[in-house]
């Protein structure tokens, strides 16, 4: 036995422990004797009030939708807002027998499968008495119709409720995204009890990156309703609260003059102030109109977009890939200065083509017969294809791929929408990992001229291009403004971040390129000299040429004879005005064949109008 | 001859009691208890037959795992719950990595065969541990023994509420915390960690909490704030209770409930529907028979010969107790809603096993007393 043990006193612990049963059961009695106490108010004092609510009344809770916050563009342009709209709903509970009803609403009514289905969907979730939209959008004949025979049917309702409207229809449909329908999948990723009552959620865009902000806060009604269900009176109510909202950055103006500027092209166009990160416009053609997909599209008008073989759905601008082209040669060369690869006088001279040591192949220059001797500043300017080569051959794929990381290309730009993508900037390791093969010195040649593997999106080059011009100062591109907060109606600034900014080893390095930049556009042999007729500003910028399909050694291309579909797409990057940039600009035009012609146009325009006549 | 075999009968049932180490006065008050709750549980699943025949299924059942219980020898019991412990905790630590989720928690295990809640067991496991750990030392309990005894609290009761599952942590809490208070935790102890909580409330609510934990515990402190969810259980079931009077509308009548009105009428509500349709007057007599049941476990706790008894009767007494007081509380709206059900009337099977299986432990302790006496 231990010394504690021996210390041991059963008879004062008994006594101990049987003081604290005691005392446990006194409390014991003491709170269910509450509980006695609480049912008894309940069942004998307001038993009175209770049975009332029980027998004859019942309370209900009614959940108010709040209304979508609005959208404005920089300058306070309306670009989404909410009109009242027509819709047939059915308070399931007070229908003697709904599949009879729904047979007959179909007389006046015309509602699909899908109406229907999502109609049982949503009365299995929520509360009999609560009123489920059967069809959306319902047209005056239609309310007219159903009106006069309404009386027939018990629980049937036309109500007219807020719905969201895009006052400007197609114009910036990509830049925004749309609201649809909420379905059963939406509800399981929210607050089910947010939503009651809701009937739209943001699908896609802008519309779904904000949802929680454009949202609001459901209201909710008590109200005592009779057997039949008809509201008596209302006992307490807290209103719903409208949604945030958005002011953007998009320039409304600057959007359609881009949309106009592209005619029948396909393609996409993004504008960013450099200085802060802010989306000017950001265009992907061809465009549609939203509104259509607000109150369910129909079979028809999806089909036709759908397949329509010029994919006016597909978002161009944060989704599309597309190989950069010559666009890129002022990063590489910028890069190739600053590794040390190239000094600015140093000359190689083109012959039409490039061949590595050891290989046969001749990998071929735009112009055939040759630039002659080229500096970096002329390979800019005119575009030569061998020196880049050369200039790529010498810094390796490893070196290139650090340094082009280091202004964007291949990772996201973290832009607040939905559906953007990484492009790729081909490495080694890239290379193993996604097909398993070894890299071939001739693939950083073809990257070198931003072709092969190399990927960007339009967003994505206007981003790289603002950050250029900015001297590797990269921002987070930001499509919100600020955010005007409900019910204060404060405004919240929703900056944009500065990505780690990229420090020049040698500050004369970029001021080579950003001539050789402006050359492109001002010099006389320039490749987008185009531009510069009666131009009232100094613009830099880059052409290039993007080739949709490889042609083989021996052959040529040919643009009178190649299809439409597989010429090759003509882009263009530039920042304005040269010496204090305010907007940078990057373009695609999709089987426009000359970045000089047809892309550099369109980026003038949008300058012009955002630097002349900001009106 | 007649006359022997006439005691020999009557003594019968009582030889039977003996023989199966069952306590005739608790036994009896959980059948009685029972029965009330499939009369209920009939009207509350609107007249099905198969949910009521599926519940008395699981009451025998459980009541059989009750008679093996109470036939495990006191000695025995103390010598498991440690390993009961241990295996309870590692079972709740399986189901952090590998448990399947259930009404948005993660708590169920799957065995194969069986898929049960690992934190059940240690409803048992943790006043068990707890009991077997004090009841050799001298007690009232000191520092280091409150020390100790709280850690093995803690640990399980942390575990279940981070599943979540804050309605069996509270149980398992109470559970460790009653053999504690039974074994003497001095009052200025007690007191102090009362004040030493409510000053770190505030704290803990600035720091340690997330927003949207913020909002879910203020919803449970005043449910009329969110009328949409589960504040709309709690006024309808207001009115289903206060609306059945004096002597309720009747079996089978009850308007609120029969009228699908109540949300989880058969399980964690089913007070509800027995207030509508028995009124003040049947509720009175169903809070005195579960005042009866709880009495008759002080009582066994009170008159055990040793410590380890006293301290495991009483706390299991008193958990059954917590029960009882969190649901009535909660469905009159006294109190935030937990997920804590009606003990042994609430459809399900998973309390009740472990309910009955508690007070298997507390009439091996009654029979422990008159052999060791």
């Amino acid at each position: 036995m231990s010394k504690r043990e021996q210390l041991k006193d059963d008879f004062l612990e008994n006594r101990l422990i049987r003081r604290r049963l005691a005392l446990s059961a006194f409390f014991t009695v003491i709170l269910l004797s509450l509980v006695l106490g609480r049912l008894y108010v309940l069942q004998i004092i307001e038993h009175e009030h209770f049975s009332t609510l029980s027998d004859s009344n019942r309370i209900r809770i009614k959940a108010l939708p709040p209304t979508r916050g609005l959208i404005f563009d920089r300058h306070g342009v309306v670009m989404a807002n909410n009109l009242p709209a027509y819709r047939l709903e059915i308070v399931p509970e007070q229908v003697e027998n709904l599949d009879d009803t729904l047979l007959q609403l179909k007389q006046y009514i015309d509602y699909t499968e899908q109406d229907l289905k999502r109609f049982k969907q949503f009365s299995k979730r929520r509360r009999p008495f609560e009123s489920i939209p059967l069809r959306l959008n319902l047209k005056d004949e239609e309310v007219a119709r159903l009106a006069v025979n309404l009386h027939r049917f018990e629980g049937v309702e036309i109500n007219a409720r807020l719905t969201r409207n895009y006052p400007q229809g197609a114009h910036a449909v990509h830049a925004l995204g749309y609201v649809g329908r909420i379905d059963v999948k939406d509800l399981g990723k929210v607050n089910e009890n947010e939503y009651a009552g809701t009937t739209h959620i943001g699908k896609l865009g802008l519309e779904k990156f904000y949802e929680n902000e454009l949202h609001g806060a459901v209201g909710v009604q008590q109200v005592e309703v009779n057997a039949g269900g008809r509201t008596l009176r209302v006992l307490s109510e807290s209103p719903p609260v409208q949604g945030n909202n958005l002011h953007l950055t998009i320039d409304s103006r600057l959007q359609k003059i881009a949309e106009e500027a592209f005619a029948d092209y396909t393609g996409a166009v993004v504008a960013i102030d450099p200085s802060n990160g802010e989306i000017l416009a950001l265009v992907s053609m061809p465009i549609f109109d939203p509104n259509l997909f607000v109150n369910g599209i129909s079979f028809d008008n999806y089909h036709a977009l759908r397949d329509s073989i010029k994919r006016p759905l597909f978002n161009r601008a944060l989704s599309g890939q597309y190989p950069p082209g010559s666009t890129s040669k002022p990063f590489l060369g910028l890069g190739g200065l600053e590794e040390k690869v190239k000094t600015v006088d140093q000359k190689k001279y083109c012959i039409g083509y490039y061949k590595l040591p050891n290989e046969p192949r001749r990998y071929r220059d735009w112009k055939k017969q040759g630039h002659g001797r080229m500096d970096l500043h002329d390979a800019i300017t005119q575009s030569c294809d061998v020196y880049f080569y050369d200039l790529s051959h010498e810094m390796g794929i490893d070196r290139m791929s650090e340094f082009m990381a280091k202004f964007g290309f291949g990772t996201k730009t973290g832009v607040d929408s939905t559906g953007e993508r990484n492009g790729l900037y081909p490495s080694r390791e890239w290379k193993r990992s996604s097909e398993g093969m070894v890299w071939f010195p001739g693939e950083t040649l073809i990257t070198g001229i931003g072709q092969g593997a190399f990927l960007v999106t339009p967003l994505q080059l206007a981003n790289s291009t603002a950050a250029f011009s900015r001297k590797g100062v990269r921002y987070q591109p930001r499509l919100v403004k600020s955010i005007e907060k409900i019910p204060d109606y404060t405004m919240v600034k929703n900056a944009s971040k500065v990505v780690e900014p990229y420090q020049l080893k040698n500050e004369q390095n970029w001021v080579h390129v950003h001539n050789a930049m402006i050359s492109v556009v001002h010099g006389l042999r320039g490749t987008a000299r185009v531009i510069n007729k009666g131009i009232q500003y100094q613009v830099a910028g880059k052409t290039g040429t993007a080739q949709v399909f490889g042609i083989a050694q021996e052959e040529e291309y040919d643009e009178e004879t190649v299809a439409e579909k597989l010429r090759d797409h003509a882009l263009f990057i530039s920042y304005a005005p040269a010496h204090d940039p305010q907007i940078a600009v990057a373009v695609i035009v999709e089987n426009g064949s000359h970045g000089g012609s047809v892309a550099a146009p369109i980026a003038r325009r949008i300058m012009d109008a955002y630097l002349l006549d900001e009106s | 001859m007649n006359q022997v075999l006439d005691s020999a009968s009557i003594s019968y049932s009582r030889r039977a009691m003996d023989a199966l180490r069952l306590d005739p006065v608790l036994l009896s008050l959980l059948i009685v208890l029972a029965l009330f709750g499939s009369m209920v549980l009939y009207s509350a699943s609107g007249a099905d037959q198969a949910i009521v025949i599926r519940q008395s299924t699981r009451i025998v059942f459980a009541l059989l795992l009750m008679i093996a219980v109470a036939n495990i020898p006191l000695r025995m019991i103390r010598k498991i719950s440690i390993w009961l412990y241990l295996a309870g905790v590692a079972m709740l630590v399986a189901v952090m990595f590998y448990g399947e989720v259930g009404k948005g928690a993660q708590r169920w295990l799957n065995l194969g065969i069986v898929r049960f809640q690992p934190s059940e067991i240690l409803k048992l496991a943790v006043p068990m541990i707890v009991a077997t750990y004090l009841a050799n030392r001298v007690l009232p309990v000191g520092l280091k023994e409150l020390m100790v005894s709280s850690i093995l609290v803690l640990i399980p009761v942390l575990l279940i509420a981070r599943q979540p599952d804050l309605g069996t942590a509270i149980l398992v809490g109470s559970a460790g915390f009653f053999v504690l208070f039974l074994a003497g935790v001095r009052w200025r102890v007690i007191i102090s960690l009362g004040v030493l909580m409510s000053a770190m409330a505030p704290l803990l609510w600035k720091f340690a909490l997330h927003d949207y934990q913020r909002k879910r515990i203020l919803t449970l402190l005043d449910p009329e704030t969110d009328p949409l969810g589960s504040g709309y259980h709690i006024i309808q079931s207001k009115i289903a209770i206060g609306s059945g009077g004096v002597y309720g509308k009747g079996w089978l009548n009850g308007t609120q409930s029969q009228l699908d009105f109540i949300p989880e009428r058969s399980t964690d509500f089913i007070f509800s529907v027995f207030g509508e349709e028995f009124g003040f007057f049947g509720s009175a007599v169903l809070i005195l028979i579960y005042l009866a049941i709880i009495f008759r476990g002080l009582y066994i706790a009170a008159h055990s010969k040793e410590n380890f008894g006293r301290l495991l009767a009483g706390a299991l007494s008193l958990t059954f107790f917590v029960y009882l007081f969190v649901n009535t509380g909660m469905v009159t709206g006294m109190l935030p809603v937990v997920g804590v059900p009606l003990p042994l009337i609430s459809y399900g099977g998973t309390s009740m096993v472990t309910l009955m299986m508690g007070f298997g432990l507390i009439m091996s302790i009654r029979s422990a007393k008159r052999f060791l006496g």
